[in-house]
């Protein structure tokens, strides 16, 4: 098992390498302009991209442009230069909102998702499972463009129920952070709550058909034990992937609408901000982040996935 | 006089809701087993000997089955038994063992776990450590190798041969005195099919289990069975000891079923003889003898069902379901020189 973690570590750290190639390519190399213009925004006198082309040494080989880039990321001296700002403090200021709502958002839609599909798979053809059914269908169905915005007119402006966007911060003040993030959370959750909770159910609909739980029964174990430990857990490893992808896609994508959305001021907001005036620096470094965390939290996900299923941890012995 | 019956299955009739109508899996099944016996449930795919097998332990309770007649054990009336009963006396009373050793095994637990785990299922006071030794014991009781070591490996470390072996010591965790096998040597190679049948062989003999072995292989009944039921389109076609079947076989499904043998002691033929034609739907049955589409001895009277009855004499409990007259049917079987179901010249179909 130690093993599989280091293997699957190292294997993590050259996917890291490879994909900030790529953003260096596709940021620096690839664009037909010169790269100093760009990265000073739109507005930039002459003086500022001739610094900037120094600074980055844009007339020195592609290698050493590379490394000059990657050293600006690790150190925290990426700046976005109109205004003068550190992209290091605002990625590092965002996190926390960021982290806080997708978080949030994937212990939703996993626990509520688990719990529905279990409750219709082992009720499947009863009036609950068909209501998921319903439920999850509308839920895959509704756009988070549409959703939220309605949320906010029903539930803020009319009944006034929650506060109208933004973000407090957990350590200021816990309730207000929760209270702000109750519909940003249900926004990014609703539709992988009916998607996970179909995905269980048929899961488990067809692990109830394996030999082995006819085998678990055979041994007098009680129903509920019968579809915990033996139908559940087998049936959970597939979903395990499927949430690793989901939940790195939502850290780099979904939260971009839905923090803009919602007002919340975390690294997507940043982000979008950034497309819209055409800074390119935090572009890069929200790319770069953006990476590291779908790639990492694969990487969770496989040594989670080889906790669940020993068949997965391939060479040297199952321990 | 031989002990009495630990189980007994009286007139058992499992029956399916399905789209096409009912399909009636098992039609009318009776047998006894005593301690220390070996009761062979033969046919082949879908002649509900495994549905007989599962209902027993009321594996096949669903909202879609009708299940009616009787299944005793030991006096105690299964069938209407409720859920908790029914669980307390799988395991601990009736242990299972099943055909395919691959996907039988949970292949996320340990092998010891899941043995571990119907122990502790039962006996709630013995500790992991007491029921870990206790799977220690089994293991080396059906001869796995460096059981304290291989209690720890997971299912698809374990060969086929080792698997089934493990499914038999987790049968027999608890010690129970019923033994069902649902086509245990299916799915293993032949020489390891040979080891896993010595193995129950011995198990039963030591034991006085009482084991109901389910197998379309006449080579695996021959091994070990004392009394036979030939299962053909979900009803009992014909009855008797192990002698009874083989030598004096009474229902010329039997003879096909014989003649498709392969026989070391005698020349290889071209092709192996087989019964023509494929067993009828369940969902449309042809009126009288089910066989009858298929048997080359068909006559008149073959359109009105057969009951199960003892046809040679009277005090015997060698019973077929067969018209033809006893002397009749010796001199149809032999095909060749050996028992056998001479092909037919054109089959109809019912």
């Amino acid at each position: 098992m130690l093993r599989f973690i280091t293997r699957r570590l190292v294997g993590m750290v050259f996917v890291l390498f490879v994909v900030s190639i790529l953003v260096f390519l596709i940021f620096n190399v690839v664009p037909n302009s010169p790269p100093a213009q760009r990265l000073a925004g739109k507005n930039a006198t002459p003086t500022l991209v001739k610094s900037i082309e120094e600074e980055w040494g844009f007339d020195e080989p592609l290698p050493q442009q590379y490394a000059t880039m990657m050293k600006k990321v690790f150190t925290g001296e990426l700046i976005q230069y109109s205004p003068r700002v550190s992209v290091h403090e605002r990625i590092e200021e965002g996190i926390p909102a960021t982290l806080s709502l997708s978080i949030g958002a994937g212990i939703i839609w996993l626990s509520l998702g688990l719990v529905l599909g279990y409750l219709a798979a082992i009720r499947a053809g009863g009036w609950l499972d068909r209501v998921l059914t319903g439920v999850a269908i509308a839920g895959v169905s509704i756009p988070v463009l549409l959703l939220a915005p309605v949320l906010i007119y029903l539930l803020t402006y009319k009944l006034e129920i929650f506060p109208n966007g933004g973000y407090v911060g957990w350590t200021e003040d816990p309730w207000g952070w929760f209270t702000h993030l109750i519909l940003p959370w249900f926004t990014v959750a609703i539709l992988s709550i009916g998607f996970y909770s179909r995905v269980l159910r048929s899961n488990m609909l067809d692990v109830m058909n394996e030999d082995y739980v006819r085998t678990a029964r055979a041994k007098g174990l009680s129903e509920r034990r019968v579809m915990t430990r033996h139908v559940l857990r087998n049936s959970l490893i597939p979903v395990v992937t499927l949430f690793g992808l989901d939940f790195g896609a939502t850290i780099a994508g979904t939260a971009i609408i839905t923090e803009v959305l919602y007002n919340i001021e975390g690294i997507g907001l940043y982000a979008a901000e950034s497309v819209t005036k055409f800074e390119l620096p935090p572009i890069m470094g929200i790319t770069l982040y953006g990476a590291f965390f779908v790639v990492f939290i694969n990487a969770l996900v496989d040594i989670a996935y080889a906790y669940l299923d020993p068949r997965v941890r391939l060479g040297g012995t199952a321990r | 006089m031989s002990p009495a019956p630990l189980v007994s299955v009286r007139d058992l009739r499992v029956g399916f809701a399905t789209e096409g109508g009912l399909l009636q899996a098992v039609d009318g099944v009776s047998f006894d087993v005593r301690p220390g016996e070996v009761v062979a449930i033969v046919g082949e795919s879908g002649s509900g000997k495994s549905v007989t097998a599962q209902t027993i332990i009321g594996l096949t309770r669903s909202k879609n089955a009708r299940i009616e007649g009787s299944v005793k054990l030991d006096g105690e009336e299964l069938l209407d038994a409720g859920d908790a009963t029914l669980r307390r006396l799988r395991g601990e009373k009736i242990g299972m063992v099943f055909q395919d050793p691959m996907t039988s095994f949970n292949p996320v637990y340990r092998l010891g776990t899941q043995i571990v785990e119907a122990i502790r299922a039962h006996k709630g006071d013995v500790g992991k450590e007491q029921a870990r030794r206790r799977a220690v014991e089994l293991f080396e009781s059906v001869g796995i190798p460096n059981a304290e070591r291989r209690i720890d490996s997971y299912p698809h470390e374990f060969s086929g041969g080792m698997r089934q072996r493990a499914m038999i010591a987790m049968a027999l965790a608890l010690e129970p005195e019923v033994l069902i096998a649902d086509e245990p040597t299916t799915a293993l190679d032949v020489t390891i099919q040979a080891q896993i049948l010595h193995l129950l062989e011995d198990l039963n003999r030591e034991r006085g289990l009482a084991t109901i072995l389910i197998t379309h292989d006449l080579g695996v009944v021959a091994e070990v069975a004392d009394r036979v039921l030939v299962m053909y389109a979900g009803r009992v076609v014909e009855e008797g000891t192990l002698d009874e079947i083989f030598y004096d076989p009474q229902h010329p499904y039997t003879w096909g079923l014989m003649g498709s043998l392969t026989r070391l002691d005698r020349p290889r033929p071209h092709r192996l003889p087989q019964i023509a034609g494929s067993p009828p739907s369940l969902l449309d049955l042809p009126q009288g003898c089910p066989f009858r589409p298929r048997c080359p001895h068909e006559f008149s009277k073959c359109t009105e069902y057969p009951s199960l009855e003892a046809r040679l004499t009277e005090a015997t409990d060698h019973r077929d379901r067969c018209w033809l007259k006893p002397e009749e049917k010796r001199e149809k079987r032999q095909v060749e020189g050996q028992i056998g179901l001479e092909a037919p010249q054109e089959i109809s179909r019912g």
